[in-house]
């Protein structure tokens, strides 16, 4: 394939990596910006959302739409429930401790995962996607005959992954509307801007920290369902996306919900452009490296406004 | 004096049972000792300065491959390859001690964790001189030390010694030093330190170096004796496994990184002989520790039975 | 002049905490500073103690300019500095408190000599070996001044030393005060004005930022300015 249709097809593929990324990321941002906790165990309940989807799906055995749509509902539900209970019953007991949240959660992450390898076992499953028309695109090129239309081979998409770009947009514009219109986002806002002040005011604020907790959860369990037709489920497969979210998270500013999409979008678009250039390890280096210095030299994000 | 008597009296432990023990747990000794070490360098910046790294494999592994590499394609012997994984591992980490020390708190760990991440990267990345994940074998012939065969299983277990019995020492004296107390102050209370007229910064550089070193001391001494170079020495979970040892045993006590990378090493080898999900106790340990004590074993023996426990 | 500020301002995102203050204080002197909520005094002291960096403006401390200077060298150079909020080292013992302090400057046995006499002079002696964290409220602010002690400094920043004290206790605080000024110079912040009346030799007044008057207590007490600017409770508080 030559380079033109080629990006197309990257861009296309960096499209649905970067809806799924910033579903997953935003969940980590919420958590990070209401409850100062960074979540090292967010790329677990992802991998979860991923593997009860499979168990879900292969317990039903009517049509496989009817399966993932339950898994689709369900499994964030679960991990948004087991969420809620590692928050009442770890973190709510560490004070919300920064450090100490953090060893915790990672004790979490080796709890998950393990766990999922005893239930699950170490092999990658796929679930089928509901629905999965192959649709081509077409190039112009110019040719002898002036501008014609071609078809070339591989340039194409599936009906699920449009799906998925569209379904991500949908959830990003409902969590959206959730802080900005409602009394939940109130309340979670204000949490956000000053816990002493809401407790004052009588925000019940450790009943807000275990739900963005468990909605944080529910957010990566959910863009683990929408992948795993696209990427088998695997137990270790949450890694990734916990390196990716926090790049995206810390390059769109902590704790900002615009920058955190905006950077998922940049990352997803680039990730695929890239590694048409450069090998993926050579690539997740420089992101690494990329996050530890905005840390060091612009720790309000890329695109944060600078502080006092 | 009694502090010394009971800091020597385990080496000497250490020492006669390297003539009674069976081989099994001789073997299993050697290598705790040398991730004890580790261990203690990591309790350094966290336990006594307040500094929780999360990229510590950086510093282990800068130390294996420095030596490693020296000796699969520098053609170096063991001593100048060993002093070259020190030099690797001071050396990385005084550049990220550089970068990383201007921030502090939750950004630190994440910035340590980033770093580690892209070494870890970098050794897969580097696959035609590192080897990658499958990493490299150490042959019999460059594992001599100054004639000392360091294959040979009761050689091994003295040079284990030999360098825990160092680290002990250093971080004894260390602790107790003028600059050792200046470190638990800071841990305490920086700004205060500060306004004593410490140069706070210069304190944090040379002790995050000075555990980089210790930890790369570590990784270069393992890699020697037991043979073997790997990415997996340089992974995230190596990272985890010093902070893990060290609150098990008692962060900021010396004795306290020993203590917990004996048990910790013989709880996941004892389970993982039943179940490949060996690393469930070390997520459970982790959470345990943490929500109920987390002043560890020794932190424990500190508050009951002896106050001034170093 | 020991320490001496020329035009010192600090700006908060556009708002002007400290405006073009020009402040001398001379050698042995007991000088206070004084002023309502937010009128900046915390700031300036931040500023002349290398705590906060200023927006514009000079400090100049025994001859030297030292604005560049982060704190920790200005502290090396004699500036001692006692927080506001106590903050003494808690899981430490009341002896390595002052010992950290003392060992910035001195080495060996004089270590030892030098926390024995700070402790005594404040009455910590007999409990040197218990954890600081477990001393009762006023014992931890007369640690922080044994802390400044140990440091042998020219100039002792006290913020608000008396704050939380009992009235028993205040006075006890003022003889010993009194006495460390023999050998320091010495700026307080102060908010209790019985305090501030009788142990300042001067006092400065600052107001939104700037310096509003500066003179001896009784020129402060009787100027009209400084009574507008505390709508008439200094003479209340001076009375009290």
């Amino acid at each position: 394939m030559e380079l033109g249709p080629y990006l197309v097809l990257a861009t296309l593929e960096g499209a649905v990596t970067a809806a799924v990324l910033a579903l997953t990321a935003v969940g980590l941002s919420l958590v990070f910006g209401v409850m100062r906790v960074v979540n090292i165990a967010h790329g677990e309940f992802f991998m979860l959302g991923a593997v009860l989807a499979w168990w879900i799906a292969q317990s039903v055995v009517e049509h496989p739409a009817i399966g993932f749509a339950l898994a689709l509902v369900a499994a964030p539900l679960i991990v948004g429930a087991l969420a809620v209970a590692a928050d009442m019953t770890i973190l709510k007991r560490l004070d919300y401790d920064p450090e100490r949240t953090i060893v915790a959660t990672i004790g979490l992450l080796y709890i998950i995962q393990q766990v999922t390898l005893m239930g699950y076992g170490p092999d990658a499953r796929p679930v089928e996607a509901p629905f999965n028309t192959r649709l081509a695109l077409p190039w112009f090129e110019h040719g002898a005959e002036g501008w014609q239309m071609i078809w070339p081979w591989g340039l194409g998409t599936t009906s699920y992954k449009l799906a998925v770009i569209g379904a991500a947009v949908a959830l990003l514009c409902a969590v959206w509307a959730l802080m900005a219109r409602t009394r939940i986002g109130l309340v979670m806002r204000a949490t956000q801007a000053d816990r002493e002040m809401a407790l004052a005011f009588g925000i019940p604020v450790e009943r807000v920290y275990a739900g963005v907790f468990g909605l944080g959860a529910a957010l990566a369990a959910l863009a683990g369902v929408l992948i795993v037709p696209i990427q088998q489920a695997h137990y270790l497969m949450g890694a990734d996306p916990l390196l990716l979210s926090f790049i995206v998270v810390i390059i769109g500013g902590l704790g900002s919900l615009p920058g955190t999409v905006l950077a998922a979008v940049l990352i997803g678009l680039s990730d695929g452009i890239i590694s048409v250039f450069f090998s993926p390890t050579l690539a997740k280096i420089l992101a690494t490296l990329l996050v530890g210095l905005v840390l060091v030299f612009r720790p309000q994000g890329l695109f944060g406004a600078r502080g006092a | 004096m009694k502090v010394y008597a009971l800091h020597v009296g385990l080496l000497a432990l250490l020492l006669a049972l390297h003539f009674v023990l069976p081989a099994y747990h001789h073997g299993n000794l050697a290598r705790v000792m040398v991730l004890a070490s580790y261990a203690m360098g990591y309790n350094l910046m966290f336990g006594y300065t307040g500094l929780l790294s999360l990229g510590h494999a950086l510093f282990f592994a800068a130390g294996m491959y420095g030596m490693g590499l020296g000796v699969q394609h520098l053609g170096l012997s063991a001593a100048p390859a060993l002093i070259l994984g020190l030099v690797a591992g001071a050396v990385v980490s005084g550049v990220l001690a550089a970068l990383a020390l201007r921030t502090a708190g939750v950004a630190f760990m994440i910035v340590t964790l980033m770093f580690a991440q892209a070494g870890y990267l970098s050794v897969l990345y580097f696959g035609a001189l590192t080897r990658g994940d499958e990493g490299f074998v150490i042959q019999q012939a460059d594992r001599m030390l100054w004639g000392i065969d360091l294959s040979l299983e009761g050689n091994r277990y003295l040079a284990a010694l030999l360098l825990f019995g160092t680290c002990l020492m250093l971080c004894l004296w260390l602790v107790r030093s003028p600059f050792g107390r200046v470190l638990v102050a800071i841990r305490e209370n920086e700004e205060r330190v500060r306004m004593l007229g410490y140069d706070v910064f210069a304190h944090k550089f040379a002790v995050m170096v000075l555990s980089g070193t210790m930890a790369a001391a570590a990784g270069a001494s393992y890699g020697l004796l037991f043979g073997y170079v790997g990415a997996s020495f340089a992974s995230v979970q190596y990272s985890i496994f010093p902070l893990l040892w060290v609150l098990l045993g008692g962060a900021g006590t010396v004795l306290g990184p020993f203590i917990g990378t004996l048990f910790m090493f013989y709880l996941i080898d004892l389970s993982s002989g039943v179940t490949t999900a060996y690393m469930l106790l070390a997520g459970v340990a982790l959470v345990v520790l943490t929500l109920f004590a987390p002043q560890g074993l020794m932190g424990e023996v500190r508050r009951r039975v002896w106050r001034g426990v170093p | 002049m020991l320490l001496s500020t020329r035009g010192l301002s600090k700006n908060f995102d556009g708002l002007r905490a400290v405006e073009g203050v020009d402040f001398d204080l001379p050698k042995g002197e007991i000088r206070a500073l004084i002023g309502p909520n937010g009128a900046g005094k915390t700031t300036l002291v931040g500023m002349i103690s290398g705590r906060i960096a200023p927006s514009a403006g000079r400090v100049i401390f025994n001859g030297q300019d030292i604005t560049a200077l982060p704190a920790h060298r200005r502290m090396r150079l004699g500036m001692a500095y006692t927080f506001q909020i106590t903050s003494v080292f808690g899981r430490l013992s009341v002896r390595e408190n002052v010992a950290l302090a003392a060992r910035r400057h001195l080495r060996g046995t004089a270590v030892e000599a030098a926390v024995d006499s700070a402790l005594a002079r404040v009455g910590l002696a007999e409990r040197a070996d218990q954890e600081a964290g477990d001393l009762a409220y006023g014992h931890q602010r007369l640690l922080e001044i044994a802390m400044g002690l140990a440091q042998s400094p020219r100039l002792l920043i006290l913020d608000e030393p008396t704050q939380g004290l009992a009235e028993g206790e205040i006075d006890g605080f003022l003889s010993l005060i009194r006495e460390v000024a023999q050998e320091a110079t010495i700026l307080l912040i102060e908010h209790n004005m019985r305090v501030v009346m009788d142990l300042a030799d001067r006092i400065t007044v600052l107001s939104f930022g700037q310096v509003l008057a500066e003179g001896t207590p009784a020129e402060i007490h009787a100027n009209p300015a400084v009574q507008a600017a505390y709508l008439g409770g200094l003479p209340d508080a001076a009375a009290g």
